[in-house]
């Protein structure tokens, strides 16, 4: 994975700012006019180069081998996906992973939204002791990259007997800095002060103002981080290529092992390739809002 | 959300003496913050900071994967790995990449978010569509693209080839294999930077515009004298994000040789496969503790100095967007 847990502390005070968007005239830039045949033909353009890829790789899965070695590619699926499905199922555990990767990414989101809720919540309204002094130590742990830790970590696992358990990949990534960065930031501005004291005043003990109080005015911003944690802990794969074994793998380690094998069959390969992606292509019909507005606040960057 | 909570009959102000009940609130208060921060804290002091400084004390050790620690030896692993031109090699490599898909990147990024920043039918649809390649996890791009650009039947080189010219080694050559990791990278991000662009855009106050319209400058003068300016710190931020991300490279460089870590003559090795082999193939944890921390320096070095150009840049600009500089 690269850019999904860079650094976004540096940049932050840079970013676009959460709320900026202001309501205005839909005015388009060019006088008001609206946009013509040109701006559609750029965008058609710009969707057939995003979609082609995984177009060609959906035909070629559907086809034998000897169809990428023609001079013009087919453009429709042939009938012999189920062939190279089968294929697939027999050369990797693929169920097997996919299951490994929804229970992953699944526990590393409950996780992660969890926590980064709590702490950010604390962060943003509750007054304590080192808050500021705190919040700083966050931000700056956003700063270090993964690759910083892989190799005590490693020795870690391997002392726990963890290698080739999928715990292994789940407890790094069961906090991140980031979420509760952005947690906070959604927070401060979201909740009214007035609104957790009348709470407090009507006699709810701290816990049962965070629950009738924080999380329903967070829950926007929690699905977006839950999104982001998600594709975040799915799309990983240097750390479980490391620590999990070719036995027991995830659903992106499993689709690695398809170009690692002896003898490769390309139209398998892209028939991998196109059925491990085809969650993330649901998560995206169901959710593509949500995550294009949390890629428009700017904030999650990281 | 409720703030009809029942009034619990425990709470009696008027008492003199503070009740066990009332100090378990006082209790409640000081400490509920603590607990809900420290699960973050705990976990990250086990996984992120006992790590972090693990690295550094098994870089100033010789330690071998399986061996196990040795002796103590100073810098000398630092020294081993700054005089090793696999090393320069893989960060030449690693510029490179990030080079080849930063720019196009960033320029066609800015381009669509300019195009998407009007007043278009079906905007979700289009936001939706640039992004589809975000959702592609690294490894099947990888995958897809390193078969595209395959040299003996590639999609790429038989289209070449239609073309009468002669196949392109991708994988073989330095700058094509360079330039096929790039394409990866530009293919799954540029849709992403585009929408954050596309925001900064619209926080734009429209009325500039018009006035700027009235005044007769067209649309062109006013993407350069109006739209770029505003979105400078956004833009600074996107370069800085994609510099990190370009720095941890590895899932596409990884598979797109799957046997060798980074091309049979290294063409394309990043400083993080480097940091791969050297740790888990060579079995030199000492020396690949030091790269990690060569790495870690570099990205801290790079972010520093994107905190001083954003920071010269929103002081330099006479009317500063709302910046997001309150914490």
């Amino acid at each position: 994975m690269q850019r999904a847990r860079a650094v976004p502390g540096t940049g932050i005070d840079s970013g676009s700012g959460k709320p900026v968007r202001k309501s205005r005239k839909r005015g388009s830039l060019v006088d008001g006019r609206r946009p013509g045949f040109l701006t559609y033909g750029i965008l058609l353009a710009f969707l057939i180069g995003s979609a082609y890829p995984l177009w060609w790789s959906a035909v070629m899965g559907s086809r034998s081998n000897e169809a990428l070695g023609l001079d013009w590619p087919p453009l429709l699926p042939g009938g012999n996906f189920w062939t190279n499905a089968a294929e697939v199922f027999d050369t990797v555990p693929f169920w097997k992973a996919l299951g490994n990767s929804i229970l992953i990414s699944g526990t590393i989101t409950v996780s992660v939204v969890l926590f980064s809720t709590l702490a950010g919540y604390a962060f943003a309204k509750l007054k304590f002791r080192g808050n500021g002094i705190l919040m700083v130590a966050v931000i700056a742990t956003m700063a270090i990259p993964t690759q910083l830790g892989i190799i005590p970590l490693f020795m870690v696992m391997q002392r726990l007997g963890w290698t080739g358990e999928v715990g292994a990949v789940i407890v790094p990534s069961l906090v991140t800095a980031f979420g509760v960065f952005f947690m906070r930031q959604y927070l401060v501005d979201t909740i009214p002060d007035e609104l957790i004291e009348s709470a407090r005043m009507d006699g709810a003990n701290m816990i049962k103002t965070f629950w009738h109080v924080a999380l329903p005015a967070a829950r926007p911003a929690m699905a977006i981080l839950s999104l982001f944690t998600f594709m975040m802990a799915w799309t990983d794969f240097m750390w479980p290529l490391l620590v999990l074994g070719s036995s027991n793998p995830t659903l992106q380690t499993a689709l690695s092992q398809l170009q690692s094998a002896r003898y490769v069959d390309y139209s398998v390969v892209l028939t991998g390739a196109v059925l491990a992606t085809i969650p993330l292509l649901i998560l995206f019909v169901l959710a593509g809002k949500q995550l294009i507005s949390g890629i428009m606040q700017g904030a999650v960057k990281g | 959300m409720t703030t009809t909570l029942s009034r619990p009959d425990t709470a009696r102000p008027d008492l003199p003496r503070p009740t066990f009940r009332q100090r378990l609130q006082v209790w409640d208060v000081k400490a509920s913050p603590y607990l809900y921060i420290s699960p973050f804290f705990i976990v990250f002091a086990i996984v992120g900071l006992f790590p972090l400084l693990f690295t550094f004390y098994v870089s100033v050790h010789d330690w071998h994967l399986l061996k196990g620690q040795g002796e103590f030896v100073g810098l000398q692993n630092f020294r081993d790995v700054l005089g090793d031109r696999f090393f320069w090699n893989s960060m030449v490599n690693t510029f490179s990449i990030f080079l080849l898909s930063a720019i196009p990147q960033l320029a066609v990024a800015l381009f669509l978010a300019a195009v998407l920043d009007q007043q278009l039918r079906a905007r979700t649809f289009w936001r939706m569509s640039i992004l589809l390649p975000y959702v592609v996890t690294p490894v099947a791009v990888a995958l897809i693209f390193t078969n595209m650009f395959g040299e003996e039947y590639g999609l790429i080189n038989n289209l070449l080839g239609n073309l009468g010219i002669d196949p392109i080694l991708w994988k073989t050559e330095t700058l094509p294999s360079h330039f096929a990791i790039a394409t990866m990278v530009n293919w799954r991000w540029t849709g992403y930077n585009a929408l954050i662009l596309l925001a900064a855009m619209q926080s734009v106050p429209r009325d500039i515009y018009e006035s700027a319209a009235l005044d007769g400058a067209g649309p062109f003068r006013r993407f350069f004298s109006i739209t770029l300016p505003s979105i400078r710190p956004t833009m600074i931020f996107v370069v800085i994000t994609s510099t990190i991300g370009g720095l941890q490279i590895f899932s596409e460089p990884r598979l797109f040789d799957a046997v060798t870590a980074g091309g049979s003559q290294r063409q394309f090795q990043t400083t993080v496969l480097y940091l791969w082999e050297m740790a888990f193939q060579r079995q030199n944890f000492g020396e690949a503790s030091a790269v990690a921390w060569l790495l870690f320096l570099i990205i801290v070095l790079v972010g520093l100095v994107n905190f001083m150009i954003s920071k010269s840049i929103a002081t330099a600009d006479t009317k500063p967007r709302r910046v997001r500089s309150k914490r």
